[in-house]
C-alpha cells in the first residue's frame, strides 16, 4: 500500500478554492439585512481551502490506504462480503431515480413506486413472509423496527406485562442491543456446547412476561438450528413471537424460508444477502417482513397498488409510527432489486448452494491444520479458533493481521463470543476456488509460522504503511478532531 | 450462467470430493425435510444485463424527477449542488466495497476521512465532537433524545411545534416504546410561543427539541428558550439545517448540548428520500454518551499517527444490551459525500453558499409576491426557505407549474406552500419561475 498520511486540513493554503457557484452578484450581494444581529454567526468556519486538484488527489491517496471486496478476498464471517455487481451502481445512479424529492406527488414517482413494491414482493417470496416493509436503515434499525413491531402487538392484545426479549448468547450483539432501545428487557440463555438453543434452558427462561425470542438461523457458528420445529412450539405456545436476525439469510435461500420455519417478524440486511456495497460501514438497508397478523403494525405508510397505481397509505391506526424519515433507503433498494432481477429464481438458489459449497470446502480443508470446535457440515460460514495451547503467546489477532500480510482481509475475529479465540470464515459465492485456495495455502504457511516463527505473527501487519495501532491509548485519551498545531 | 459466481461444475465436483459429500443436496441434510421448500422461488429466471437495463429504465422513465424539472422544494431534502468530484471519488471501489475499519491496518482511507468528517462537523457547528454518522437528520434526533433521557433525570422531552412534524414522528416512535412523554409547545406566528414554553418547561423535562432554521424556514431566536432548560437540568438539542451555519449562528454559539441534523444537501443526492446522512455533535460532557462508530487519532507501534474505531466500550458488539445505542450500519459513504463536499467547498464555499441562496431566495420571495398570485404570511426573518399563501388553490397551481416544467410545491397548511431555494437555482431559473406565475 502506498503510504500517505495528509489531513485535508493539513493540505489547506489561505486562497485556494475548489468550487464554483452560479450567479455572483448573489453571492456578493449584503445578507446581513435579513437577519437580527444576534442570528449571525461570529465565529470563524475553520474549514481547508484547497483546489480541485488536491481534493481528488487527497481522497484518491486516502482510497489507496483501504481494502474492499474489490482489492481482494474478504472472508468476514456474518458480514457475507460477497461481490458486488456494477450494473447495480449504474441503475442506481439514472437520474430518473436519484434525483426524486422525497415529497414529490406519488404521480411523479410511479416507477420508483413500482420497484419498491416489486422488490418488496421478491423479498416476501424469498422469504416465506406476507408483507415486507422497506423503511429501516440497516440491519440493527430493522430489529428495532421489528421489536416494536413486537411490543405494539403484545400492547394490542392487552399483554403489557409482555417485556422479556430471550436472547441466545450466541447472538449478533444487535440484538439485545436493539432489544433495549425498545424497552424490553433482555434474558440471555445459553447456547448447548454446539453453539445451538438449548431447549431446556428456553424452557426455563419463559415465563408469563415472555414477549419473544430473536434467533438468527442459520446460526453465528454457520450451523442450522436443527430444533427449529420445536422452538417454534414452545415460543408460540407461551403466547411469544419470533424474530429472525436475516444476517444469515445467504445461506439457505430457495432451500427454506423463515415464514416456513415459524417466524413471525424478519429482518433482512440488503447490503449482504443482497449484494449492495458497504460503503465503509454503510448506507444499507434492513427491511422488515412479518406474518399477516403483525400487517397493521408495520412503519407508516405502506405501499399498496391498486389498479394500475401505487400509492403510499397513512392511514394506520395500529402502526408503530415512524421508524425514518421518508420511505427508507430506496438507492440501495434499487441496487437490489437490480441484484434479484440478475440472479432470479435459479441464480438465488445457486447462490446459497455454492456459498455453503465454498464454506464446506474451506471448512474442510482448514480443519486439518486448525482447530475447528464444531465438526459438523456447516451452511455459510465457520468458526476456526486460534486456541492452540501452545506457549509462543500466538493469539488469534496475530493470525488476523498475518494474513493482511498475505493480501486478505481477515476473517471475523473474536465473535461469536461462545467460541474461545474465534476465527469466522464466509467465503460467499463469489469466491472462485483458485481464491480460496490462496487463503486456504496462506493460513497453512502462517500455521507453519507459528511453530517455527511466531515473531513474523507478532510483528504483523509489515507490508501495510501503518502497524499495529494503540487502541487503549485512543481510548484513554480520545482525540477526536483535528486541532491545528500552534507553530 | 451465472456471471458472479465463478465456481465451475468442474471446481463442484473436486470440492465436494474434499468435502466428502456426494451431492451439493447433501450440504443440506440439516435442515428438516418438512421445513424445505420444494418448488422454485416464483420469480423469474435469471436475466442477462442487455434485459435488466430495459426493465428498469422503462421503471426509471415513470418517474418524473428534478433532473428535468425544477425543483423548489425543501423540508429537509434539498436539490442542492453536488460538485462532480464527489460522486467521482465515492465510487472508487476501495472506498464503496469496503466494510465497517475493523481492520485499522487496512482502512486507514476510511478511518483517515471519517476523521476528517468528524471534524467538519464540529467546526461546523462549534460543538466539542462528533460521531462518525447517523441514518438521517430524524432518527439523530430520536438517538439524541434518547441521550436527554439516559442523562437526566425527568420523563418529558419539550418539542417546539415549530419542529418539522416528519422529524418529530420518528422521535416520538422511538420515545414511545420506551414510555417517555413527549410535550409540545405551541407556535404563534410561526415561531416558539415562550410563554407556552415557559409554562411547560419543568424539572420533569430532560431535554428540550427546536429546529434552526425551522420546519418554516424561519430563524428563531432560542436564547431565553435554551437558559431556561439549562436551569430545569434539561439538556438543549438543535436540530440544524448544516447549510444555515456559514452564516447562521451556530449550535455552539448558542452552548447547545447536542446538535444534530442532516447533511444530504452537502454532496448526496436526493434519491427520493434514502439514502440521506444524519450528524450528530456534542459538548465534552456527553463524549461518552455518543451513539454509533467513532474514530480517534492514535499512533501505530512505530509511533506513527494513525486512526482507529475508538471509545468502543459505547457500543452494541462489546456492550450488548448496555450499549448507548443499538446502532451498527451507518450511513459511512454518504459521510464521505459530505466530507469531500465540506472540504472542496472549504472555508469561503461553506458561507458563499449559504448568502448564495439567501440572496437568491429572498429575490425570489419579493418578486412572487409581486406577482399578486401569492400574499405574505408572516413577517419573520427567514433563511433560504420560506412560505407564501396562495391565492390559487394550491392543486391548481401546481397543475400549472408542472405544465410549465417545475414540480409541484408542497402544501404545508391550506393554502400555504413551501418555497426552497438552493444555491442550484440560478437566476435565470428564478426569473421562469416568476415569470410562469404571473401569467397565471
Amino acid at each position: 500500500m502506498r503510504k500517505y498520511d495528509q489531513l485535508i486540513f493539513e493540505i489547506s493554503k489561505p486562497g485556494h478554492i475548489g468550487y464554483s457557484l452560479s450567479d455572483d452578484e448573489f453571492t456578493s450581494m449584503d445578507y446581513t439585512k435579513y437577519f437580527n444581529d444576534d442570528s449571525l454567526r461570529q465565529t470563524e468556519l475553520e474549514f481547508p481551502e484547497v483546489n480541485e486538484t488536491e481534493v481528488v488527489r487527497h481522497y484518491t491517496a486516502l482510497s489507496n490506504l483501504n481494502f474492499g471486496v474489490d482489492t481482494g478476498f474478504y472472508p468476514l464471517g456474518s458480514c457475507t462480503m460477497k461481490y458486488n455487481p456494477k450494473i447495480n451502481e449504474e441503475m442506481a445512479g439514472n437520474l430518473k431515480f436519484s434525483s426524486v424529492h422525497p415529497e414529490q406527488p406519488e404521480s411523479d414517482v410511479q416507477g420508483t413506486l413500482e420497484l419498491m413494491y416489486n422488490a418488496s414482493n421478491s423479498l416476501a417470496e424469498i422469504t416465506g413472509m406476507d408483507k415486507i416493509s422497506l423503511q429501516p436503515a440497516a440491519g440493527s434499525h430493522g430489529e428495532l423496527t421489528g421489536l416494536m413491531m413486537m411490543k405494539a402487538y403484545h400492547l394490542k392484545n392487552n399483554n403489557a406485562h409482555k417485556v422479556n426479549i430471550i436472547v441466545p448468547d450466541a447472538a449478533h450483539g444487535t440484538n439485545p442491543a436493539s432489544a433495549n432501545v425498545a424497552g424490553f428487557n433482555i434474558i440471555e440463555i445459553k447456547s448447548t456446547k454446539n453453539g445451538a438453543v438449548d431447549l431446556d434452558s428456553l424452557k426455563e427462561a419463559i415465563d408469563e412476561n415472555f414477549a419473544g425470542l430473536m434467533l438468527t438461523n442459520p446460526s453465528t457458528l454457520g450451523l442450522f438450528e436443527k430444533n427449529i420445529e420445536a422452538i417454534t412450539e414452545i415460543v408460540h405456545d407461551a403466547g411469544g413471537l419470533l424474530y429472525y436476525d436475516g444476517a444469515n439469510m445467504n445461506a439457505i435461500m430457495s432451500k427454506v424460508r423463515p415464514g416456513d420455519m415459524g417466524f413471525d417478524i424478519i429482518h433482512l440486511n440488503l447490503h449482504k444477502t443482497f449484494s449492495t456495497p458497504h460503503g465503509g460501514g454503510g448506507p444499507g438497508a434492513g427491511p422488515v417482513g412479518v406474518k399477516s397478523y403483525l400487517e397493521p403494525f408495520l412503519p407508516y405508510p405502506v405501499l399498496e397498488k391498486s389498479d394500475e397505481n401505487y400509492t403510499l397509505n397513512y392511514d394506520r391506526p395500529d402502526s408503530i409510527g415512524k421508524i425514518k424519515n421518508y420511505y427508507g433507503n430506496i438507492g440501495i433498494v434499487i441496487r437490489a432489486y437490480t441484484y434479484i432481477l440478475e440472479m432470479g429464481s435459479d441464480g438465488l438458489k445457486r447462490a446459497s448452494e455454492v456459498a455453503v459449497l465454498n464454506a464446506n470446502y474451506m471448512q474442510a480443508r482448514l480443519k486439518e491444520h486448525y482447530l475447528l470446535p464444531i465438526d459438523e457440515l456447516c451452511k455459510h460460514e465457520f468458526v476456526l479458533s486460534g486456541n492452540f495451547g501452545l506457549t509462543h503467546g500466538i493469539n488469534t489477532i496475530d493470525i488476523a493481521k498475518r494474513l493482511i500480510d498475505y493480501g486478505f482481509h481477515p476473517p471475523t475475529i473474536y465473535f461469536p463470543l461462545i467460541i474461545d479465540q474465534a476465527m469466522m470464515i464466509e467465503p460467499t459465492e463469489t469466491e472462485s476456488l483458485e481464491s480460496m485456495d490462496k487463503f486456504i495455502d496462506a493460513m497453512i504457511e502462517i500455521r507453519k509460522e507459528i511453530d517455527d516463527n511466531p515473531d513474523v505473527l507478532h510483528q504483523a501487519p509489515t507490508t501495510t504503511y501503518i502497524s499495529r495501532i494503540d487502541e487503549v491509548q485512543a481510548a484513554r485519551n480520545p482525540i477526536l478532531t483535528y486541532k491545528k498545531q500552534e507553530a | 450462467m451465472f456471471p458472479y459466481i465463478p465456481v465451475s461444475k468442474h471446481d463442484e465436483t473436486h470440492m465436494l470430493e474434499v468435502i466428502g459429500a456426494k451431492s451439493v443436496d447433501d450440504l443440506f441434510v440439516d435442515i428438516p425435510d418438512t421445513l424445505k421448500l420444494k418448488r422454485d422461488l416464483e420469480l423469474p429466471r435469471h436475466k442477462s444485463e442487455i434485459e435488466i437495463r430495459n426493465i428498469i429504465h422503462k421503471l426509471a422513465n415513470k418517474n418524473t424527477s428534478a433532473s428535468e424539472k425544477l425543483c423548489f422544494l425543501g423540508g429537509g431534502t434539498y436539490d442542492s449542488y453536488i460538485p462532480s468530484i464527489v460522486p467521482y471519488l465515492t465510487s472508487r471501489s476501495e472506498f464503496a466495497t469496503a466494510y465497517t475499519p475493523y481492520q485499522p491496518e487496512i482502512s486507514q482511507g476510511t478511518l483517515h476521512a471519517i476523521f476528517e468528517f468528524q471534524t467538519l462537523v464540529a467546526n461546523l457547528t462549534d460543538m466539542h465532537c462528533s460521531n462518525a454518522s447517523m441514518y438521517d437528520g430524524p432518527t439523530a434526533a430520536a438517538e439524541a433524545a434518547l441521550m436527554a433521557f439516559d442523562k437526566q433525570k425527568g420523563d418529558t422531552l419539550l418539542i417546539s411545534n415549530t419542529v418539522n412534524p416528519k422529524i418529530r414522528a420518528v422521535v416520538e416512535t422511538y420515545l414511545k416504546f420506551r414510555g417517555y412523554k413527549v410535550v409540545i409547545i405551541n407556535q404563534t406566528d410561526f415561531v416558539t410561543d415562550l410563554d407556552d414554553y415557559k409554562e411547560k418547561i419543568s424539572k420533569d423535562a430532560v431535554g428540550l427539541l427546536v429546529q434552526s432554521p425551522n420546519y418554516y424556514g424561519v430563524v428563531e431566536n432560542y436564547t431565553e428558550m435554551f437558559e431556561l432548560a439549562t436551569e430545569n437540568k434539561a439538556l438543549n438539542i438543535m436540530y440544524t439545517d448544516p447549510s444555515s451555519l456559514g452564516i447562521l449562528k451556530t449550535p455552539g454559539e448558542y452552548g447547545v448540548d447536542i446538535a444534530i441534523g442532516d447533511m444530504q444537501q452537502f454532496g448526496n443526492a436526493m434519491n427520493y428520500g434514502g439514502p440521506h446522512i444524519g450528524f450528530m455533535a456534542a459538548n465534552k460532557k456527553l463524549m461518552r454518551k455518543l451513539p454509533g462508530r467513532i474514530v480517534g487519532e492514535s499512533v501505530d507501534h512505530s509511533g506513527k499517527r494513525a486512526y482507529v474505531l475508538t471509545l468502543q466500550a459505547r457500543e452494541q458488539h462489546i456492550r450488548r444490551e448496555k450499549a448507548t445505542s443499538n446502532i451498527c450500519s451507518n450511513q459511512a459513504l454518504n459521510a464521505l459525500s459530505s466530507t469531500i463536499y465540506m472540504s472542496v467547498l472549504g472555508k469561503k464555499g461553506m458561507k458563499d453558499v449559504a448568502v448564495n441562496s439567501t440572496n437568491k431566495a429572498h429575490y425570489l420571495y419579493n418578486e412572487l409576491l409581486k406577482t399578486g398570485v401569492f400574499t405574505e404570511v408572516t413577517k419573520q426573518n427567514f433563511y433560504r426557505e420560506f412560505i407564501l399563501e396562495s391565492k390559487i388553490d394550491v392543486s391548481v397551481l401546481n397543475q400549472s407549474l408542472n405544465e410549465a416544467g417545475i414540480l409541484s410545491l408542497i402544501e404545508v397548511e391550506k393554502n400555504i406552500v413551501q418555497i426552497a431555494v438552493t444555491e442550484n437555482r440560478t437566476k435565470e431559473e428564478l426569473d421562469y419561475f416568476i415569470k410562469t406565475v404571473e401569467v397565471m
